[in-house]
């Protein structure tokens, strides 16, 4: 199983079978739906923002190991952060798992402070290697971007 | 009569490659099957002794490729009992075919409020041609549901088909390998006053088709799905209905005059044809349906059935009884189309997991979005059967998945 280990880590299989802040939240968190039109999986980001601070964040839908684990590493990292530290982090998160040169210019600007560590999502570089599994990894990580703006805008 | 295997995948020489150490098992061909090289040759022969632009010059090149064009005509309606070659239209997939009926027969046919009657068990290709007419003109769909076993659930069929112009409906699901009674719907169809457009691309590769036997009015399928190249799709129609209906799109070749006024349409499948057509590939096709017939459609769908009976009995053996292969468990009634479900391991990881094994296996949604839905799953990984598969590729699926199962196992 030489390739696979780098995609399917511990830790990730881990976060797969155990996923984390799992479930549902009602209004007024927001509510947030995120398609892959490839597979057909189907993620719901529920985000309850107070005081610009991710007071409560929670995943519904159904998803691959790599989409569940990697929502489930999403939301414990940002729960507690403000609002912009999330945005910031999701920037991060996104040009780690842009394929080599597609994002360069993402990497130069969109640096999250220094402080931010992606700690257990280090482990999902190796999906990198696996370029159709990308869209998995950051299905959550886009439809929380998206929830991001959608509050933003209300 | 049986099928040589053996010497069948000797003419496939995609299949002889080895992926992570071990023998590729190529079991996707629902998505797009393998060439032989008679395919190949015939393809790369075109290019090398035959090719020029056809229907236009004189010189003698471009009558030689002409007559490959028109042969393949005449090839691929003798392959599935049509009247005459005239009810052939070459488009460049089934997907355009579907369109094109949709566009030129639809836009005269259906006005607002008209009903066209689909199945749950439809590709998006033979459902969102027709919600575009929903959505611009209003016309109605209704939807033939499924039985438990997946086959369609045909007794509400007449107040379904009571008012509609048209029933689109698959012969055979890309999902769960069910085979629908097209007889049966195309005779209910014309008793309701409604004609029958028929997905045959899972269907036409893999057992005998015949338009007049079974009396439909359209057909559409894929090349690509049957020994033969992408990039060239086949729609055949009755000859009255292709003289009644417009153009699809215009251009150079589907006309008989242009002046700075107007237009007047060709005759004949020339009309459906604008610009230049995928020469080459009608050869391939041409050549394709040389080799189905060298072994026989009847002979390839026993081979498929036995071949579907050994998967349905040997994975679930092997793998345990977690696995689910929904569709008829009867091989006689489906195709060689196996979506499997394997608890809760996600189809991507399975498929990923499969690809390790160099088992070839296709993960998702199948483009049947509403089929899926019914079924309440959001992704299933398919392997799919064709000729040149046999017990040794179902025994590889069966390995691997069980590697899969217990690597994810919860």
């Amino acid at each position: 199983m030489s390739g696979l280990e780098d995609l399917y880590r511990e830790v990730i299989l881990d976060h797969y079978k155990n996923p984390r802040n799992k479930g549902e939240l009602s209004p007024p968190a927001h509510r947030c739906e995120g398609f892959n039109p490839l597979c057909g999986d189907e993620v719901v980001v529920y985000l309850h923002v107070v005081d610009d601070k991710v007071e409560d964040i929670k995943i519904g839908g159904q998803g691959c190991s790599i989409s569940q684990s990697s929502a489930s590493m999403m939301t414990a990292a940002v729960k507690g952060k403000t609002v912009e530290e999330t945005a910031a982090f999701i920037k991060q998160f996104k040009s780690m798992m842009a394929v080599h040169g597609d994002s360069l210019e993402a990497d130069e600007t969109l640096q999250a402070p220094q402080d931010m560590k992606l700690g257990d999502l280090e482990a999902l570089k190796g999906v990198v290697k696996f370029p159709v599994r990308i869209k998995c990894a950051t299905l959550s990580w886009n439809t929380l971007d998206q929830a991001l703006t959608e509050l933003a805008n209300s | 009569m049986t099928l040589d295997i053996a010497a069948i995948r000797k003419d496939f020489p995609i299949l002889h490659q080895e992926q992570n150490g071990k023998r590729l098992v190529f079991l996707d061909s629902a998505a797009s099957s393998q060439r032989p090289n008679q395919v190949i040759d015939a393809i790369s022969d075109v290019y090398r002794n035959e090719y020029a632009n056809v229907h236009r010059g004189v010189y003698q090149l471009a009558v030689r490729a002409t007559n490959l064009y028109e042969n393949a005509r005449n090839k691929t309606a003798d392959f599935i009992g049509a009247a005459s070659s005239n009810e052939i239209i070459f488009t460049k997939n089934a997907t355009e075919s579907i369109n094109l009926v949709a566009r030129s027969w639809g836009q005269q046919n259906l006005q607002e409020g008209d009903v066209v009657v689909l199945s749950l068990l439809e590709h998006h290709a033979n459902i969102v041609p027709w919600q575009m007419l929903q959505e611009e003109r209003g016309i109605e769909l209704r939807w033939i549901g499924l039985t438990e076993s997946g086959q369609l659930d045909l007794s509400n069929l007449d107040d379904l088909l009571t008012g509609a112009k048209l029933l689109a409906i698959t012969a055979m699901s890309n999902v769960l390998g069910t085979l629908t009674p097209i007889s049966e719907l195309a005779a209910a169809a014309h008793k309701h006053g409604a004609l029958i457009l028929v997905d045959g691309c899972q269907s036409v590769p893999h057992l005998p088709t015949n338009v007049v036997d079974v009396d439909i009015d359209f057909l559409v399928f894929s090349p690509h799905k049957m020994l033969g190249p992408s990039g060239l799709g086949v729609l055949w129609a009755r000859e009255q209905l292709l003289d009644e209906m417009s153009p699809f799109l215009g251009g150079g070749g589907m006309i008989l005059n242009v002046t700075q006024e107007s237009y007047s349409a060709a005759k004949g499948p020339a009309k459906f044809e604008a610009g230049t057509p995928p020469i080459a590939q009608a050869a391939g096709l041409t050549a394709a349906i040389d080799y189905l017939n060298t072994h026989g459609l009847d002979t390839i769908r026993q081979h498929e059935i036995e071949l579907t009976t050994y998967a349905l009995e040997t994975l679930p053996a092997v793998v345990g009884d977690d696995l689910k292969i929904p569709g008829p468990t009867d091989a006689s009634q489906r195709g060689g189309v196996l979506s499997l479900e394997l608890g809760e391991v996600h189809a991507h990881d399975i498929s990923q997991m499969l690809d390790e094994h160099a088992v070839c296996v296709r993960p998702g949604h199948h483009c049947a979005k509403p089929l899926m839905r019914h079924y309440g799953v959001a992704a299933t990984a398919r392997a799919s059967l064709y000729l040149y598969n046999d017990h040794d590729d179902v025994d590889a699926l069966a390995a691997a998945l069980l590697a899969a199962k217990k690597f994810f196992a919860f």
